[in-house]
């Protein structure tokens, strides 16, 4: 009933919004007013403020003008018009019906929120179940307890809510649990009606925008870091720092010979040339010559013959390496001279004994280490007949010359000139010089050395200030000395002095030997007197040699085949050997002595060692062809070879077989004793021997 | 300069001595006795030895260096030394 009132109601209202008359403009406030409350409507059925045509529905109620024109109030009240307005109850207390208040409230729209108040006891357990911070109850997830209290509160809850919801809330919680720290705070939510919806802002279109530079320009660089490098750079470092240090201190002086050393620099680099591996390519013909020859080389390191037990205090000599220059074939080897300092090199002066054919000669260092080849060569005007090395300063080299000259070469000098010559004026000799001997130096220090000459004199040189300066020492004549004063009537004549030799303790004495055959003993002091003369040869003395270790020992060969032994003390020979040809130098070895050593034109060696054998020699040896003739015996101061110079220009060097180098045998039980005092004792005790054998005769 | 110049003459005439190669800092032989392509080989070769040669020897003491390196193979004896950068190769055959 109360539908169908609302209804006619309804239309009742809507004919009569139509009737509204423009000429009723100023009373509009009035309506409008009146409206708000209470609605008078009129019934005129035409809108004329919208201007359209009335349009009936087809169920409209018909209704006369006059009822049209009734007009009809309508009142707003705050009353439900849906609300029934005539309930009665029966009310038993007073037996009427009785009308019974309704309810004018009606609900137009109703909208639950989803939010919890955040005290309520739903927050409370959504917050102990979701592990929530923010209230006093909450307990942190970590910990083990608070499972136990979900559990129990869990049971709880599924009677007030779904149980579902509560079991998927379960599965969560060890999941939040176990990520709790890890996701962001969960929101608090209403079981029932929550619902979330998202909605996207909108995303800008992504552009991609990218540049590129030029990479740089790359280089791949790889080196090394050794120790060596390391320490490389060092050095440079110092030698920098040090050269900014003398620039420092030296500027405008340094900077011209710094522009001298860059020009030179440059022309070094300039020249591609292998003068730089000129010390490296002598090196290299020595060890080329070391394979080659290498055999030879062994030898005379390692090589004993052992054979020499059996032979019967005999020994033999070993060829070794042969000398020979292309140059000086046609020259014969005319003096040999060990170098002291350097044992592997030794001189060789060449030049020609032959009276008619002189020519040129030459002076010619070979070094054991290369027999191919020598290391100096000087060529001479004359044929040199005689060279000796200085025995300290072993660069310093004097030379006889055939014409009589006598020159100083210097090792160390460049250029082939020797440093020192004597000429005519500076008192040369006037004939052949056939020996130089070195002396010590002088009180001065200047470096002296003396010179025997056919002329009859022996000179002393003495090189002072770059000059040589002759000195006289004594004038061989055969008539004993002579003075030198011209009051004397006899005329001198002068014998050619052939050899001669200083004692090797005693500076002062000395021995010559002469063209006659005799031998004087003179004294450097003495000028005019000799001290004594032995008859010693028949022919020329070719050699005049003091023993190395006795002091009275000297020995001495020459042309007319046979060697002699002396002591200078007594007039006659110790011993005479006669070797079947003319003998041309003999030498006493430095190792022993009583051993000694000489050559004959026949090509032959002897050595002879008087300890052994005091009547023969313990070594005859042949070591060149047929018609060689040796004119030259060396022994090496410190290994046990000797070279041998011969009239072809050859020098063959060979090694001393451990028979021909016999030490005294120590008897058992007893020191060797080592030294020159064994040598003296052993020359001594032959001597006395000697003695013993010419005062029992008599 | 003559000097160098006769020994190493005389060095390449020595009996034995089947060849020998000088070469200069920048590895280019610029004397030798073989034919070409032996001797590029040759100076490739040792150049790479005696950098490493001298390697060595310089990083057991830096104070020290390499000067020579001889090598005796089956067929003969290799020689080189080492001087201001240069190298000096020789080969010979020893003959016994």
């Amino acid at each position: 009933m109360s539908v169908q009132n609302s209804k006619a109601a309804a239309s009742v209202r809507k004919g009569s919004i139509v009737p509204k008359v423009p000429g009723v403009k100023p009373t509009k406030a009035a309506y409008k007013k009146k409206d708000e409350e209470e609605r008078v409507d009129k019934g005129v059925g035409w809108d004329e403020t919208h201007g359209k045509g009335l349009i009936k529905p087809a169920d409209q109620l018909e209704l006369t003008e006059a009822e049209l024109k009734e007009e009809i109030t309508r009142i707003l009240t705050a009353n439900n018009p849906h609300a029934p307005q005539n309930i009665v109850r029966y009310s038993f207390k007073e037996r009427s019906y009785k009308q019974v208040v309704v309810d004018q409230m009606a609900v137009h729209f109703v909208l639950e929120g989803s939010l919890v108040h955040q005290d309520s006891d739903e927050a409370r357990r959504l917050r102990a179940r979701g592990g929530l911070p923010g209230g006093p109850e909450v307990v942190t997830v970590e910990t083990g307890a608070e499972p136990d209290e979900d559990e129990t509160e869990t049971p709880a809850t599924p009677v007030e809510d779904g149980g579902e919801v509560e079991e998927v809330g379960e599965e969560d919680r060890p999941d939040s649990v176990a990520s709790k720290t890890d996701k962001k705070q969960p929101k608090l939510t209403n079981q029932i009606n929550f619902s979330e919806r998202g909605t996207q802002t909108l995303n800008n279109p992504l552009r991609e925008r990218s540049t590129q530079t030029e990479p740089p320009p790359r280089r791949n660089f790889s080196a090394t870091a050794n120790q060596w490098e390391i320490y490389d750079t060092h050095m440079e470092e110092l030698q920098k720092q040090e050269k900014n240090k003398e620039k420092q201190k030296a500027t405008l002086p340094k900077t011209d010979s710094d522009r001298s050393k860059k020009r030179l620099m440059l022309m070094e680099t300039q020249s591609d040339d292998f003068t730089k591996v000129g010390k490296a390519s002598k090196i290299f013909e020595r060890m080329i010559h070391q394979n080659t020859f290498d055999d030879i080389a062994q030898d005379f390191k390692y090589f004993e013959d052992a054979s020499d037990e059996f032979r019967d205090q005999e020994g033999t000599l070993l060829p070794l390496w042969k000398f020979q220059y292309d140059k000086a074939k046609t020259l014969s080897v005319t003096a040999l001279c060990w170098n002291n300092n350097i044992q592997d090199l030794f001189a060789v002066g060449m030049g020609s004994y032959n009276f008619s054919k002189q020519g040129c000669g030459m002076v010619v260092f070979y070094s054991l280490k290369n027999s191919s080849f020598p290391e100096y060569i000087y060529p001479t005007k004359s044929g040199v007949l005689c060279l000796d090395i200085h025995q300290q300063h072993s660069n310093l080299v004097a030379v006889g010359f055939y014409d009589g000259c006598v020159a100083v070469y210097d090792l160390k000098s460049e250029g082939l000139e020797p440093v020192h010559k004597s000429t005519a004026k500076t008192g040369k000799h006037t004939d052949a010089v056939w020996q130089v001997r070195w002396q010590n130096d002088d009180m001065d220090n200047n470096h002296n050395f003396y010179s025997v000459s056919s002329d009859g004199r022996v000179v002393s040189w003495t090189l002072v200030k770059n000059e040589l300066i002759y000195t006289d020492i004594i004038r061989l004549s055969l008539n004993g000395a002579v003075s030198e004063g011209p009051e004397d009537a006899q005329l001198p004549i002068f014998t050619c002095g052939t050899a001669f030799d200083f004692h090797k303790q005693i500076d002062s004495l000395f021995l010559v030997g002469t063209e006659g055959g005799k031998i004087h003993k003179c004294s450097k002091t003495y000028s005019s007197q000799f001290l004594e003369t032995y008859d010693a040869h028949s022919m020329a003395v070719d050699a005049v040699r003091w023993n190395h270790f006795h002091p009275k020992v000297f020995i001495s060969c020459s042309s007319d085949w046979t060697v002699k032994i002396w002591d200078h003390t007594i007039n006659t020979p110790m011993f005479t050997f006669d070797l079947n040809a003319a003998v041309g130098d003999v030498s006493w070895s430095p190792y022993s002595s009583t051993v000694f050593a000489a050559v004959t034109t026949d090509g032959k060696v002897h050595v002879f060692d008087l300890s052994i054998n005091k009547y023969e020699a313990i070594c005859r040896q042949s070591v060149v062809a047929k018609k060689t003739k040796l004119t030259h015996l060396e022994f090496n101061p410190v290994y046990p070879i000797i070279t041998v110079g011969d009239d072809r220009g050859y020098v063959t060097s060979f090694k001393l077989s451990p028979n021909l180098r016999m030490k005294p045998k120590a008897k058992k039980g007893q020191e060797l004793p080592k030294g020159p005092e064994v040598e003296v004792a052993k020359m001594e005790k032959l001597l006395s021997l000697l003695r013993e054998q010419e005062e029992s005769p008599v | 300069m003559a000097d160098v110049e006769d020994t190493l003459k005389r060095i390449e005439t020595q009996k034995g001595v089947i060849g020998t190669v000088v070469v200069n800092g920048d590895g280019i032989p610029i004397r030798t006795t073989l034919d070409n392509s032996t001797t590029v080989k040759y100076a490739g070769l040792f150049r790479q030895l005696t950098v490493m040669a001298r390697s060595t020897v310089r990083d057991i003491d830096p104070q020290n260096d390499l000067t020579f390196l001889r090598i005796r193979t089956k067929k003969h004896e290799i020689m080189v030394a080492l001087e201001n950068d240069f190298l000096l190769i020789v080969i010979q055959k020893p003959c016994e």
